[in-house]
């Protein structure tokens, strides 16, 4: 039998000779559902914006420490600190008031941002490219692969983590690299669980087997049929996984086994405030406040993006014949 | 006296699209022991009508009446519409597992039920249980009594779910496409268990369905419903010989039973509307072949019509046009042509 | 009888041969006590012509192993035993690779207009899929086929860039059909491609099905439960029981003269719209419900539902041949098989 060579295709010459190809009106896909639903949701905007203006305050943390002209690790020992060594209140030259060495501590929290977050960021997106692509695997070949990998998972998901990472890093030291490593290492197994269990189901569709039916390659399958359909709630997932690594992060600092002092991290600023609570309640407030309210947006908006992606009142969509 | 007169009902839901306007005015009436077939596309209103009668559609906007035995279901409050539910009016759905509890027995279900509304006792109740699923044709009744439901196969949980409906001996039953899920010989076995025990019970019945079979098989009069309105309302041996409505023949025509093998159906064009936005004038007139001018802008009423005694339609073609014959067909064009032409004589 | 004497053709026009197909599913089971491990006979022992450019209705109750079968045939499931041979190649053995040429000659369409076409892509993609997957056409010119097969199919090819939750259950089969036609397949497997739809929606579908038969000489291998579906568009009809096939013969001889007691109770159990023949028709209703395929039962398999049984349909297995009388095209397996115009209860002395 003949098989006419690619590239050789026929038109089905059928049709009624279109010109060229037909100007397409765009669909209003379930991405853009979601993100409009998003638009409109007052918690959603909310968050964002709390957000945004952390990550803008994390980023331009040098300029605004060069404009108020208080470095990050900067002492001032006159103006910071009383006469007897307690750090001042906030006011005008200090906002957030000053810690027990008589820094600022408003542009500590803000240069503190920028370990959370990118702590927050990169071991969060870690844990997502790993989860997704282990989940994807064990869910979709299935059998003796996912017998494996699933158990490698639960046993991440068991492991004593603080135990884990105290030994992790009195074996290569603390350092950044090493808490967003260690953070990724205990997250992605989640993530792996979550689309796992989704690509269980996505593959019984019938739009799989179309797929197959149609000699689609195993990866074209899971990355071109399958990922677009466990995306949505991946993306729930690590939304809420930023504010959990941040924090995790946070933990870390305050142990003393993530990044070390004196480099400004919310973690670090809590630990070494502890002593001070008493006399200087802004030392604590501010790094604490700061890590509260970063989780809470993330949270919210996590919650909000879960709801676009899920409304309650499913839409009727109808097409118009025109 | 009928035993239901419905009288103009109207439902309509608010969604994030808009209003959506499920039901826009339907009236019928059913008589004791009668049935009623209620024919339509899906989305066409016929769940949400008789939902909305026994007080089960929530969050909608209802207007109009539905006098059972006199007595206004619409306006009637929960604790009277509960004893009317299961004793007056049973219903049956498509899918028996949404309405079986699957955690409980199937036997002590059909006990719960009759013992919320008759003071029997438990025993007494569960040798009702029993009897009524032997009539409705379980075999070994005593002992499949304690099954559950998942035990059960997709026509015994219909059946399981008919002997419920029917423990009360309720005064009407409302099938709501009941066997739509079930296989041909399946369905025939639970269409012949219906029409026995109706004979037997007395019950009227509103059968609900997408299947002109089965209209055919049971009911005494139809109603055909298209985009939440009635479209017309006859026995069925008009509707089938004497349509005078063209979606009627439409649906006629669209049965793979007519027509020749390997000849093209007489489909319907284009797609029912949208209850979010619902055509001005007659809703059926951007599919209808015969449309003429006033169709697109007048809403036609429910009128009679010529082909049997009650015969109605909700259509601008003259009274006298029914039937699917060739002749019928082709003067039914040209009075739809005649109405074109003199509405474009007026408008010059 | 050989092959070709049975099915009174000779290979050439076969397009398709079944021989002997079965498909077993090992049934999930805590295999703790060591019990043996059970399967589910959803195919067993299948075999069936298909000759080039014919409809072959395939019809049965759910369950009775239609949809894996057409699985078996495109090969979305590997045949447990038995052959499945496309233009006289063997194709139930190839690999992946080799069996990659063959995929664009014989395509499928779906039952569920919702769960066939992928929720999150572009209509456009979907259907142009086959031309990615087999390296064919670019950018400007794929879109142009894409449109091309969206207008044969009867959509409108501005929608392209649609997503399918936009269109309703029939455009979605239609968008099914563009797909499944994108590669000019000579066999279009047809699994309940209109269950799904509403009678006007089914009329359309079914008259796109024929005219698109006529225009590609397609062979449509045409699956339904629903009997007045299947006789309107099928040449020949196949009836299933319990993964076996019973009985097959062409539509007007089998719906004229039913020899197998199920398929004349299941041709009687079809409604009849016409309210005057409802009841002139003698309908015969079945007791009890089709049996598990995990243990079916012994001897021929449709014997505890049968009016017509007698002790050797509990124990010997019926095989599918052509009964005496009956034109070399009609086959059925049964020992008892229903003569012209009898009813379906044999009375006592016959059965003796
Ligand atoms: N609770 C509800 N909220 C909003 N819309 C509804 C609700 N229930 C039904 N509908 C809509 O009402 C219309 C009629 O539905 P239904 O009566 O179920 O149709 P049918 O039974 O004729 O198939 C449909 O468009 C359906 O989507
Ligand atoms: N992938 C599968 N795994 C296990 N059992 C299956 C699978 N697919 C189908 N079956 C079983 O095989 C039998 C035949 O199913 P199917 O071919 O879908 O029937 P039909 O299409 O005729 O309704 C059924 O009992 C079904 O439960
Ligand atoms: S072989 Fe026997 S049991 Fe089977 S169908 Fe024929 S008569 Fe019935
Ligand atoms: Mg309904
Ligand atoms: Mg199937």
């Amino acid at each position: 039998m003949t098989v006419t060579p690619p590239d050789q295709i026929e038109s089905t010459g059928l049709s009624s000779t279109l010109p060229a190809a037909v100007e397409a009106i765009e669909g209003r896909g379930p991405w853009l559902l979601a993100w409009a639903r998003l638009r409109r949701d007052k918690v959603a905007v909310g968050s964002s914006v709390v957000i945004l203006g952390i990550i803008l305050l994390a980023l331009f943390a040098p300029w605004v420490a060069h404009l108020v002209g208080h470095g990050p690790n900067t002492q001032f020992r006159t103006t910071g600190l009383s006469p007897d060594g307690i750090p001042v209140g906030p006011g005008s030259t200090f906002l957030f008031g000053t810690d027990d060495l008589g820094r600022d501590v408003f542009i500590r929290v803000i240069y503190g941002a920028r370990i959370s977050l990118l702590a927050g960021a990169v071991s969060a997106g870690l844990a997502v490219a790993v989860g997704v692509i282990i989940g994807l695997a064990a869910g979709y070949f299935g059998g003796a692969v996912d017998g494996v990998l699933s158990r490698f998972m639960d046993v991440v998901l068991s492991l004593p983590y603080l135990v884990f990472a105290i030994a992790l890093v009195s074996l290569l030291g603390p350092s950044l690299a090493i808490s967003v490593a260690v953070i990724a290492f205990f997250s992605w197994a989640s993530v792996g669980r979550i689309v796992r269990g989704q690509v269980l189901s996505i593959k019984e569709k019938e739009f799989v087997e179309a797929a197959r039916s149609l000699g689609a390659s195993h990866l074209r399958i899971m990355f071109i049929d399958i990922l677009p359909n466990v995306l949505a709630p991946t993306i729930v997932y690590a939304t809420m996984l930023i504010p959990l690594s941040i924090v995790f992060e946070a933990t870390l600092s305050f142990l003393g086994i993530g990044v070390l002092p004196p480099t400004a991290t919310w973690g670090n600023m809590l630990s070494e405030s502890i002593a001070y609570y008493k006399v200087a309640w802004w030392f604590v407030a501010f790094p604490g406040l700061a890590l509260l309210i970063t989780t809470m947006a993330f949270n919210l908006l996590g919650d909000c993006v879960r709801d676009a992606f899920d409304p309650r009142g499913n839409r009727l969509f109808v097409a118009t014949e025109e | 006296m009928s035993l239901l007169e419905v009288d103009d009902l109207h439902v309509s839901f608010s969604t994030p699209d808009g209003v959506l306007r499920a039901v826009r005015g339907i009236s019928f009436a059913v008589d004791p022991g009668e049935t009623l077939g209620i024919v339509g596309e899906s989305g066409s209103g016929k769940s949400v009508s008789t939902q909305t009668i026994v007080g089960l559609t929530q969050g909608a906007r209802i207007s109009g009446t539905a006098r059972f035995e006199g007595k206004d279901l619409l306006t009637m409050s929960e604790s009277e519409l509960r004893t009317v539910r299961g004793a007056e009016i049973a219903m049956i759905f498509q899918d028996p597992l949404s309405s079986l509890h699957p955690h409980y027995r199937v036997g002590w279900q059909i006990v719960e039920m009759i013992r919320a509304h008759e003071a029997v006792s438990k025993k007494e109740a569960r040798k009702r249980a029993v009897e009524l699923l032997g009539l409705v044709g379980i075999p070994s009744p005593s002992q499949r009594v304690d099954d559950f439901p998942h035990q059960f196969s997709g026509g015994m949980r219909q059946r399981a779910m008919i002997a419920m409906a029917l423990a009360l001996n309720p005064k009407l039953l409302i099938a709501d496409e009941p066997t739509t899920a079930l296989d041909v010989t399946v369905q025939a076995q639970i269409m012949a268990l219906i029409k026995r025990l109706q004979k037997e019970f007395g019950t009227a019945v509103i059968m609900i369905t997408h299947d002109l079979g089965i209209i055919a098989d049971i009911a005494d009069r139809v109603m055909v419903m298209y985009a939440g309105k009635p479209m017309e309302y006859t026995d069925k041996r008009t509707l089938y010989h004497q349509p005078h409505h063209p979606y009627t023949e439409g649906l006629i025509g669209s049965l793979p039973q007519q027509g020749g093998r390997g000849s093209p159906l007489k489909s319907i064009p284009g797609l029912p509307p949208s209850l979010l936005r619902v055509p001005k004038g007659c809703p059926f007139h951007p599919r209808c072949v015969y449309a003429m001018d006033r169709c697109a802008g007048e809403e036609p009423p429910m009128r009679q019509v010529s082909g049997g005694l009650d015969h109605r339609s909700a259509c601008w073609l003259p009274p006298e046009a029914v039937g699917t014959t060739t002749d019928i067909v082709v003067t039914r064009q040209e009075l739809a042509r005649q109405g074109r032409s003199s509405a474009q004589e007026e408008s010059a | 009888m050989t092959e070709e004497a049975r099915t009174g053709r000779t290979q050439r026009d076969t397009l398709l041969q079944l021989v002997d197909v079965v498909k077993h599913f090992p049934v999930p089971s805590d295999r703790l006590f060591g019990g043996k491990r059970e399967h589910v006979h959803a195919v067993d022992g299948v075999s069936l012509d298909v000759r080039r450019g014919e409809t072959i209705g395939l019809v049965g109750e759910s369950g009775c192993g239609k949809s894996t079968l057409a699985r078996c045939i495109t090969r979305l499931h590997d045949v447990t035993s038995g052959t499945v041979s496309f233009d006289g190649r063997n194709i139930s053995d190839l690999s992946v690779s080799q069996l990659k040429p063959y995929r664009r000659k014989m395509q499928m369409v779906f039952q569920d207009p919702y769960g066939s076409l992928n929720p999150r892509r572009r209509v456009g993609s979907i259907i142009g899929d086959p031309f990615a997957i087999h390296g064919m056409g670019k950018g400007a010119d794929r879109k142009t086929k894409v449109q091309e097969l969206m207008e044969l199919v009867g959509l409108n090819p501005e929608h392209y860039n649609r997503f399918p939750a936009e269109f309703s259950g029939g455009q979605r089969q239609r968008i099914g059909l563009a797909r499944a036609l994108a590669l000019r397949p000579e066999l279009v497997v047809c699994d309940e491609p209109v269950s799904a739809l509403d009678v006007s929606i089914q009329a359309q579908i079914i008259n796109l099905l024929a005219d698109l038969q006529g225009k590609l000489g397609l062979t449509y291998i045409f699956i339904a439960h629903d009997l007045s579906v299947v006789r309107h568009v099928s040449d020949r009809i196949a009836v299933m029981y319990l993964g076996r096939i019973v009985e097959v013969a062409d539509t007007e001889e089998l719906f004229a003269r039913p020899r197998h007691p199920y398929t004349k109770a299941l041709l009687s159990a079809v409604p009849t719209p016409d309210p005057d023949l409802v009841n002139e028709r003698d309908q015969i209703i079945l007791s009890g419900d089709v049996p598990s395929p995990i243990r079916p039962p012994s001897g021929c398999r449709f014997h505890p539902r049968c009016p017509r049984a007698q002790s050797r349909c509990t124990t010997e297995d019926p095989v599918l041949n052509v009964k005496d009388g009956d034109v070399s095209d009609h086959a059925a397996a049964c020992h008892f098989p229903v003569a012209d115009g009898e009813p379906l209860v044999m009375s006592q002395k016959e059965a003796l």
